[in-house]
């Protein structure tokens, strides 16, 4: 079985962004960018999935920017067998993305897709759902544990107030949540490695997906600012200051 | 113009996330209805229809929608949708799963955990954890929205008298099942609708010192217990505990963080609390930036001696 794993090259989460002071967005350059840590558990679960045997081969696949094919690249170091970028300089929202990842879909047959529930630039916890509408595949978001068994997945999810475990017939899509797994690190020997492995390079037209956004930035502002307050010596100073300064105990 | 709120409940309740998405609903203008699909609902729909400025309650009833499922759930909107400017689902765990497949079923984008609604078709959601906020517009006919419910008052769940049609539950998508759930059933308010908030970071040290330091303060206050990231990772508190960018957004009355250090991305769950109290022994600690009284100890000593005095 095929695994399909698509990867976002984000701003490091480690990174606090600034906002332009032109209110136009972030400012991202000269800023750490890495793998979105979501898609980094999503390569690791597909690797582990290899590794049992339940999976053939992993593609990984990226859509943006030129640069994208250094996230492509941690992938493959991770595991992936090979690569596709879809490239565009285009500012890419979450349908659009979804549309591209349908059309290699539909071009590869993957039995599973495993994506990150979210990026952690625009939040927006989209793609993975979308991708599984347009493509007419069951879903399971925010999982925390996949078992592959002949032609269903077990799924379990994480939902408000605890854990849900629905099963899908394959092909499905799923998103991971942090409790996955832990990813490994890469080590050397494997970034060597992943430098000699296959890396296709498409564009959006060549998927004949239209991805002009839907959505307009107006503008980009900073979120009001919270003031530090005063530091209490004591318990009782404490206790005081919530009873009659917040009154709110 | 009319907007459709897609109500999240256990079929006999309505889920109090519903009425902070009814007052987005409001904010776009024109009438709001509800959708309740669910099994043996009739107990949400009657709920949604004492809801204060709801028009009309849609209430679909089958099988297929017994479990939630996202395919089946997303289908039931889709057979409505076209009757709406916009679809507003609550930013929980439950509308997240299906908003995006109805807008992509519709070919429209969709804005996610928006904060405010600027005009019928302008939005403000925050970016990069809440460390931007991004106002949005979208040029799509029909807006497909999650509403982060700290942005919005709740509602009044009474004064409404809105007339409930009945439609027919779509068929069962075939395509996924439910197996099982474990619900923790708590006596403490959910974290997400509790006026205060005890939560604990990596400084507990165990899942055993979790529970025992903060569990009487939870109690005493009435609070709901959440943790950071680095907490629920060690395994000293559940996954759906979890506070911060990817986990659940809260706005208590009163936050009380022990021990914890302050990552952008928990304090992205937090920073809109009214009250922000930090316990913390690490007197640099990011956590002090955004508290409104900071209380510098050692939080074994210092949490007890609070229940004590309270």
């Amino acid at each position: 079985m095929k695994v399909l794993v698509p990867v976002k090259r984000v701003v490091d989460f480690n990174v606090k962004v600034r906002v332009k002071s032109d209110g136009t967005g972030v400012d991202i350059a000269n800023v750490k960018m890495s793998m979105n840590p979501f898609d980094e558990i999503a390569v690791e679960e597909a690797v582990r999935l290899k590794e049992k045997g339940v999976v053939t081969e992993i593609i990984a696949v990226s859509c943006g920017v030129t640069q994208c094919q250094e996230t492509l690249r941690t992938a493959m170091a991770i595991g992936a067998d090979r690569a596709i970028l879809v490239e565009s300089t285009e500012e890419l929202q979450p349908l659009a993305v979804a549309k591209l990842l349908k059309a290699l879909i539909d071009k590869e047959q993957p039995g599973l897709v495993i994506l990150g529930k979210q990026a952690i630039d625009d939040d927006c916890n989209q793609t993975g759902q979308m991708l599984a509408a347009l493509s007419q595949l069951p879903q399971a978001t925010f999982a925390s544990k996949v078992v592959i068994d002949g032609g269903f997945a077990s799924v379990t999810r994480e939902i408000d107030g605890g854990l849900e475990t629905i099963k899908l017939k394959l092909p499905a899509v799923v998103t991971t949540d942090l409790r996955l797994n832990e990813p490994r690190y890469v080590t050397l020997p494997n970034i060597m490695k992943a430098k000699k492995k296959p890396l296709e390079t498409l564009k959006p037209a060549d998927l004949g997906v239209d991805v002009a956004p839907r959505i307009k930035t107006l503008k980009v502002s900073e979120p009001p600012k919270r003031g530090a307050g005063v530091k209490v010596p004591d318990v009782a100073t404490l206790v005081a200051k919530l009873k009659n300064e917040a009154k709110v105990i | 113009m009319t907007s459709l709120v897609i109500a999240e409940h256990d079929h006999g309740t309505l889920k109090p996330a519903t009425l902070n998405t009814v007052t987005a609903a409001m904010a776009c203008g024109g009438d709001v209805h509800v959708l309740i699909a669910g099994q043996n609902a009739a107990g949400a729909a009657q709920a949604a229809a004492k809801i204060a400025g709801v028009a009309k309650v849609i209430h679909a009833d089958g099988a297929s929608l017994a479990e939630q499922l996202a395919e089946n759930i997303a289908a039931q909107v889709l057979a409505i949708a076209k009757n709406y400017s916009h679809l507003l689902f609550p930013a929980t765990a439950h509308g997240k799963n299906v908003a995006p497949r109805v807008a992509a079923l519709l070919d429209v984008a969709q804005i996610s955990d928006a904060t405010k609604i600027v005009s019928a078709d302008t939005f403000e959601r925050p970016i990069y954890a809440g460390n931007a906020i991004a106002q949005v517009q979208s040029s799509d006919p029909i807006k497909v929205i999650t509403v982060r419910t700290t942005g919005f008052d709740a509602a009044a769940a009474s004064g409404g008298s809105a007339a409930v049609e009945t439609v027919p539950a779509v068929a069962d998508s075939g395509l996924s099942s439910f197996v099982g759930a474990e619900i923790v059933k708590l006596d403490r308010p959910e974290l997400t609708a509790a006026k205060i908030i005890v939560s604990g970071g990596r400084a507990m040290g165990s899942s055993d010192k979790f529970n025992e330091v903060l569990t009487p303060l939870a109690d005493k206050l009435g609070a709901a217990l959440g943790a950071s990231r680095a907490a629920v990772d060690a395994g000293y508190a559940p996954n759906d505990w979890q506070v911060g960018q990817t986990g659940k957004i809260v706005a208590p009355q009163l936050y009380i963080a022990c021990g914890i250090s302050g990552a952008i991305q928990h304090l992205a769950g937090m920073k809109d609390s009214k009250v922000i109290v930090a316990i913390n022994k690490d007197s640099e600690a990011p956590i002090f930036s955004v508290a409104d009284y900071g209380l510098e100890a050692d939080l074994f000593t210092a949490v007890p001696e609070l229940v004590k005095a309270l």
